[in-house]
């Protein structure tokens, strides 16, 4: 089932947690809700799944305006970020419960429930734990009950509010592979928040940027990454060095520094933020050199086949941080060491004309 | 810090107008010195040619005290290194605004504070209004279909607070009626008017001080934790995870407390009174002498059965205002811990308050029923 949302706005007091936001939600698709906490994300799907109302704007399922059904007409499956399992009940009646409430006419009969509530313990691999409670479960386990539990009554769309914020770093990856996995067998369209980007760009074929109640960028992880819109989005995914200067020419005067760039489009003469990741920077120790932004080596990461190198701006960009990261033998090569001197030079920058005082 | 330490923040006034300046202007180092250096600073005049190039190291701090030594304009004459220039200019950047003056308290401020309450309260009350009309609605709907009743859920909430609150409530009645015997057989003892002690007793607890006590004990015991339980389930998700499985938790959570509560409660207050009123017959016995017997045979005769009924009733209305105060405010937690204990608080306070306000209603309403004389 499709989801389109307009124009929602929506307001706590004098906080727009959401600003206009429209998004088209393909049919069958796993679509990453992303950004900073306070960013609306959740409320958007609060108000998706019915739980929240929007102050104007629609919510469209399957083109259907269903800003006026009720939470229980949409059939919705919601997974919580802290699972929200009914603690005094089994996992097996947890799963079959809402099957159990359904009105008798809908009720399926008690065998039918019994294999169907195993046929979804099958489905998340945990059958076996169908007698425990969930407090005996761990994390993990939890949350691929409360999986069960939303899927059991059969949910056109599925949406997950932070899923894995609560697990550990080893088993989030692991929930992780196994989503996508699970999406790919079931193929129902699903929502889900998060505020990871590494979880968002490697389990959704969507990503849905957000930054306070407004939609930053929509893309596919490939897209979001390589052509981040705003500068927020840049700053959003991953790691990234900041340097603020004005454009000149080919080159732009980073304090007293200058370095080349090569993307065009901003006015000559404009105050810029110029992005680049760790690994678009090259550190040249060559103290001949007149180009790229000089910088001391603060502390040297080296661990696995790359290196990360924290570096301080000391001219022009005094008090900046940098951080490079290269491979393991290039460490050698250069000798780089702790409090040496050296100079930056981008390899690949973005640079973004700045907005007012903004940054 | 000595002189010759060359991070410690230097003035050298080198005559003719120039004054040059060393060392590590942050915060740190210039603690020590503060007043001596700004007072320093002050001394020169606006046309003084500044010479920062000495400065090794700057802060905002820093920054500030040579910005407002500089009456917050820059010097028409100074030689400043682009790296000190950029953090007073960040400083200077900044609008020198004193804070906001903290509001008076004004005649407004106090309207407005007391006109706040009492729209909040009416807020409640509607809400208050809008839950009972909710599980009106529900009954009747329920009424029709009677294969959906939540038996399990009410009959659960029925033991919880009903049966598992009468030993406590036994203990507290008897030791009350015990009490009341005792204090009321003295004064009756000195007036030889000791045979009254059953009027007082009977007609005390039965009407009044029973109902009362049950509902204070039942507030804080079974109310408080109705609170806690739909405050919890808010917290932890269970109320959204229920309504996006198309359970309504009026029907399901707060249906059978309410329902669990108003039954059980007049039990209650029977059981209460009527250990209370045993204390009551031991302490006259003890006391006064007052056989059992005649405890027991004088007891109907001077309380008329319309006070029992009375009781009951009371308990009917003090159960269902207890549960009622009690999952409004359990439906009002916010998702968060502290909200949760608010609440909890809350509910306790206003279910005993509305009860006793209901009492004294009550009281004046039937104030012709049931009394002897």
């Amino acid at each position: 089932m499709s989801i389109q949302v307009r124009q929602i706005h929506k307001q706590f007091g004098s906080f727009v947690a959401l600003d206009e936001v429209s998004i088209d939600f393909p049919s069958g698709q796993l679509v990453a809700l992303l950004g900073p906490s306070g960013c609306g994300k959740t409320t958007l799907l609060r108000v998706i799944a019915g739980l929240e109302h929007a102050d104007s704007g629609q919510v469209l399922l399957d083109g259907q305006d269903a800003s006026a059904t009720n939470v229980r007409e949409r059939q919705v499956g919601f997974v919580f970020q802290h699972y929200a399992l009914f603690r005094h009940m089994t996992v097996f009646d947890n799963v079959a419960f809402g099957l159990r409430m359904k009105p008798r006419r809908q009720r399926l009969s008690e065998t039918r429930i019994h294999s169907k509530v195993h046929e979804l313990l099958g489905l998340v691999q945990l059958d076996w734990l169908a007698d425990r409670f969930p407090s005996q479960l761990s994390g993990g386990q939890r949350q691929r009950i409360a999986l069960a539990r939303a899927l059991a009554v059969e949910p056109r769309v599925l949406l997950l509010d932070e899923p894995f914020g609560a697990l550990d770093a080893k088993v989030r990856k692991e929930l992780r592979r196994w989503l996508r996995k699970l999406h790919d067998e079931l193929h129902i369209t699903s929502i889900f928040v998060t505020h990871d980007q590494e979880e968002a760009l490697e389990v959704a074929d969507q990503v849905v940027l957000m930054n306070h109640g407004r939609v930053e960028q929509i893309g596919t992880p490939e897209e979001v990454y390589r052509h981040p819109a705003t500068p927020f989005v840049y700053g959003f995914l991953g790691a990234v060095n900041l340097f603020h200067g004005r454009v000149d020419g080919e080159g732009l005067w980073v304090g007293e520094d200058r370095v080349p760039h090569s993307s065009g489009g901003v006015n000559q003469g404009a105050e810029v933020l110029a992005y680049a990741r760790p690994h678009e920077l090259e550190i040249v120790t060559d103290r001949e050199r007149m180009d790229g932004v000089a910088a001391r080596i603060a502390r040297i990461r080296a661990f696995g086949a790359s290196a990360r190198v924290e570096l301080e701006g000391t001219n022009g960009s005094t008090g900046a941080h940098f951080e490079v990261e290269l491979a393991q033998v290039q460490v050698a090569e250069l000798s780089l060491q702790e409090g040496q001197a050296v100079r930056l030079l981008p390899s690949r920058l973005r640079v973004f004309e700045r907005q007012g005082a903004g940054g | 810090m000595t002189a010759a330490d060359p991070s410690a923040p230097h003035i050298d006034a080198q005559g003719s107008g120039k004054v040059a300046l060393s060392g590590h202007w942050t915060h740190r180092a210039l603690t020590r010195t503060i007043r001596e250096l700004r007072k320093a600073l002050g001394q020169f005049p606006a046309d003084t040619q500044w010479d920062l190039t000495g400065v090794a190291r700057i802060d905002s701090f820093g920054a500030l005290i040579l910005w407002r030594a500089w009456g917050r304009a820059w010097p028409a004459q100074a030689e400043v290194p682009l790296a000190v220039r950029e953090v007073i200019a960040r400083v200077a950047a900044v609008r020198g605004d004193s804070l906001p003056p903290a509001p008076r308290p004004t005649l407004g401020a106090a309207l407005e504070g007391v006109g706040g309450g009492v729209f909040r309260l009416g807020r409640h009350v509607s809400d208050f209004v809008a839950l009972l009309g909710r599980i009106a609605l529900d009954l009747v709907e329920l009424v029709g279909d009677p294969a959906h009743w939540p038996l399990r859920e009410i009959t659960a909430n029925l033991y919880k607070v009903g049966v598992q609150a009468m030993p406590v409530a036994a203990l507290v009645g008897f030791l009350i009626g015990v009490v009341l015997s005792y204090l009321s057989a003295l004064q009756l003892q000195t007036f030889g008017a000791d045979v009254f002690i059953v009027n007082i007793l009977g007609l005390g607890i039965i009407r009044e001080l029973g109902p009362v006590l049950v509902s204070v004990l039942v507030a804080g015991r079974s109310g408080s934790a109705m609170t806690a339980q739909i405050g919890v389930m808010r917290v932890t998700e269970e109320l959204d995870a229920l309504r996006v499985m198309g359970i309504s938790p009026y029907m399901r959570l707060v249906l059978p407390k309410v329902v669990a509560l108003t039954i059980a409660m007049p039990m209650l207050v029977l059981w209460t009174s009527g250990v209370a009123l045993l204390g009551g017959m031991v302490t006259a016995d003890l006391q006064l002498d007052l056989g059992y017997g005649f405890f027991i045979q004088t007891l109907p005769r001077v309380v008329p059965a319309a006070n029992l009924l009375l009781a009951l009733a009371k308990g009917v209305i003090f159960g269902l205002l207890i549960a009622l105060v009690a999952c409004h405010f359990g439906l009002r937690v916010k998702p968060n811990t502290e909200s949760l204990a608010a609440k909890t608080t809350a509910s306790v306070v206003s279910a005993i308050t509305l009860v006793i306000l209901a009492d004294a209603i009550l009281a004046i309403v039937t104030r012709r029923v049931g009394v002897p004389y």
